[in-house]
């Protein structure tokens, strides 16, 4: 089948960046979103002409190194799924597609389709850990986890910081992934002693990373690829609030 | 035993300054703001009891004796539509500088009408609710208010006369529409911001919101249009 791309082409960050039209006149509908895009790489160097620069890693869903939008939805149309799991037996004959970069001011462009997403990593690194004390490995089950905390811990950990909730969010706020994170630690018990500087301290950096501010508008919920609820943003909001007012 | 360094600022400017402590303030306020629109409905369909029942409604809140508690409701309620606006135009401002470029192409795949647009009603109900006291309470605007005494406003005739214009009625009309919309995503939101959600509660507090807005948006129309119609005369 034959379909035609709109891809944001930006040679490095300090290039205003314009869409450019491309056909991809073979493709099969076995690719996946990606291998489409290597064949049109391929077309492009035969050509002479630089390739459309993408993000990507395990291509298997797991490693949040691709995504970009699709036609205004972040990873495309199919709802819990990576632009890599994404198959083009969704699309038909002739679907024209628009791709542009996640857009926020957090993520500047690196080249065409790729974001520098060193903003969730710094977010990260002011409180998404725990401490723990080194030495030999602890028994298994010295620290009991009811298992209701345990699933929604797990869930919460699934966010594989793609960015796809900040591409998405009408403000461009990163609430569903710093929520995530922060539920992700708060839910179990080696994730208590550090639980209220967490959320002050993550909350504080996404704030001076430039994010928006969450509106419970729920775009976020409905793109994440790994299916993160909007219930960790009220438990970051509620850890944040609790922090705040009892805090000493 | 704790590694993760914080800010050494005051508690409270830590608070304010993120916005999460913003959206708390917007819950917070937002909640004062609701219980005033339905106490506010509640006297007002009093229009269709009695005659004499809604003007006795006024004489008691106009009543001298009530001045002091009318006065520390009111500067509450400006308070609370103060810090409602000043922190929605923070976080306003700031969800314009998260996006410098806007997308060529954008969907939206979950956010309602009412999500989207409280930065529209909201505004628009806020020029509503300045006319409706010119009009009403102040009487700067519209036909000459009326009054059976020294502070016992003829409320009754005033919104006869009032609504009898069908310019009048057609912009409070639209205007509660816009504050219903403005409600069905506050009411709900207002727990997710103040950090409640749970599965089995939060598609109810959805369902109860549209319900609400819902009966205040019928309450509150079916005043003009009752005048219009002629059933309160």
């Amino acid at each position: 089948m034959r379909i035609i791309l709109h891809i944001w082409r930006q040679r490095n960050a300090s290039d205003k960046g314009k869409m450019s039209r491309y056909e991809v006149p073979d493709v099969n509908h076995e690719m996946s979103f990606l291998q489409m895009l290597d064949v049109l790489n391929e077309d492009l160097i035969v050509r002479n002409e630089e390739p459309v620069a993408f993000d990507h890693d395990c291509r298997e869903g797991i490693c949040g190194m691709c995504g970009c939008m699709v036609n205004g939805m972040a990873h495309g149309p199919l709802p819990g799924t990576t632009l890599c799991q994404l198959h083009m037996r969704h699309f038909k004959d002739g679907d024209e597609l628009y791709l542009e970069p996640w857009r926020a001011k957090a993520f500047p462009v690196v080249k065409d389709l790729v974001v520098d997403r060193g903003a969730l990593d710094r977010i990260i690194a002011a409180g998404g850990y725990i401490s723990v004390a080194t030495g030999s490995a602890p028994d298994g089950n010295a620290v009991l986890v009811p298992k209701e905390n345990a699933e929604r811990s797990m869930d919460a950990a699934a966010c594989i910081g793609c960015g796809a909730c900040v591409a998405m969010c009408p403000n461009a706020a990163a609430a569903l992934f710093t929520g995530a994170k922060i539920a992700h630690l708060g839910l179990l018990p080696q994730g208590q002693p550090e639980r209220e500087q967490r959320a002050i301290a993550m909350v504080a950096q996404a704030r001076q990373e430039l994010f928006g501010s969450c509106t419970n508008i729920g775009e976020c919920e409905a793109v994440c690829p790994k299916e993160i609820k909007l219930e960790v943003i009220a438990r970051m909001n509620a850890d944040f609030i609790r922090a705040s007012l009892t805090g000493r | 035993m704790s590694a993760i360094a914080i800010n050494p600022v005051h508690r409270v400017v830590r608070f304010y300054e993120a916005p999460i402590g913003k959206k708390a303030i917007m819950a917070l306020t937002g909640v004062m703001l609701f219980g005033y629109v339905l106490a506010h409905l509640l006297g007002n369909l009093q229009i269709y009891g009695d005659p004499q029942q809604i003007n006795k409604y006024a004489a008691f809140l106009h009543n001298p004796a009530n001045a002091g508690l009318l006065w520390v409701a009111r500067s509450a309620l400006l308070l609370a539509v103060g810090m409602h606006i000043v922190a929605s135009l923070q976080l306003w401002k700031l969800k314009n500088d998260a996006r410098p470029v806007a997308y060529v192409k954008k969907e939206d795949a979950a956010a309602t009408y009412a999500s989207r647009t409280m930065m529209w009603s909201g505004p628009i109900v806020a020029a509503f609710v300045i006319f409706h006291v010119l009009h009403l309470t102040v009487g700067a605007v519209g036909p000459l208010p009326q009054e059976i005494g020294p502070n016992e406003p003829n409320v009754r005739a005033n919104v006869i006369a009032g609504f009898s214009n069908p310019a009048i009625s057609a912009f409070y009309i639209l205007a509660i529409a816009l504050l219903c919309t403005h409600l069905y995503h506050g009411l709900w939101s207002m727990f997710q911001s103040l950090g409640f959600s749970h599965p089995r509660y939060t598609p109810k507090l959805k369902m109860g919101a549209a319900i609400f807005a819902i009966l205040i948006a019928i309450g509150n129309c079916s005043i003009p249009i009752a005048v219009m119609v002629g059933l309160v005369k």
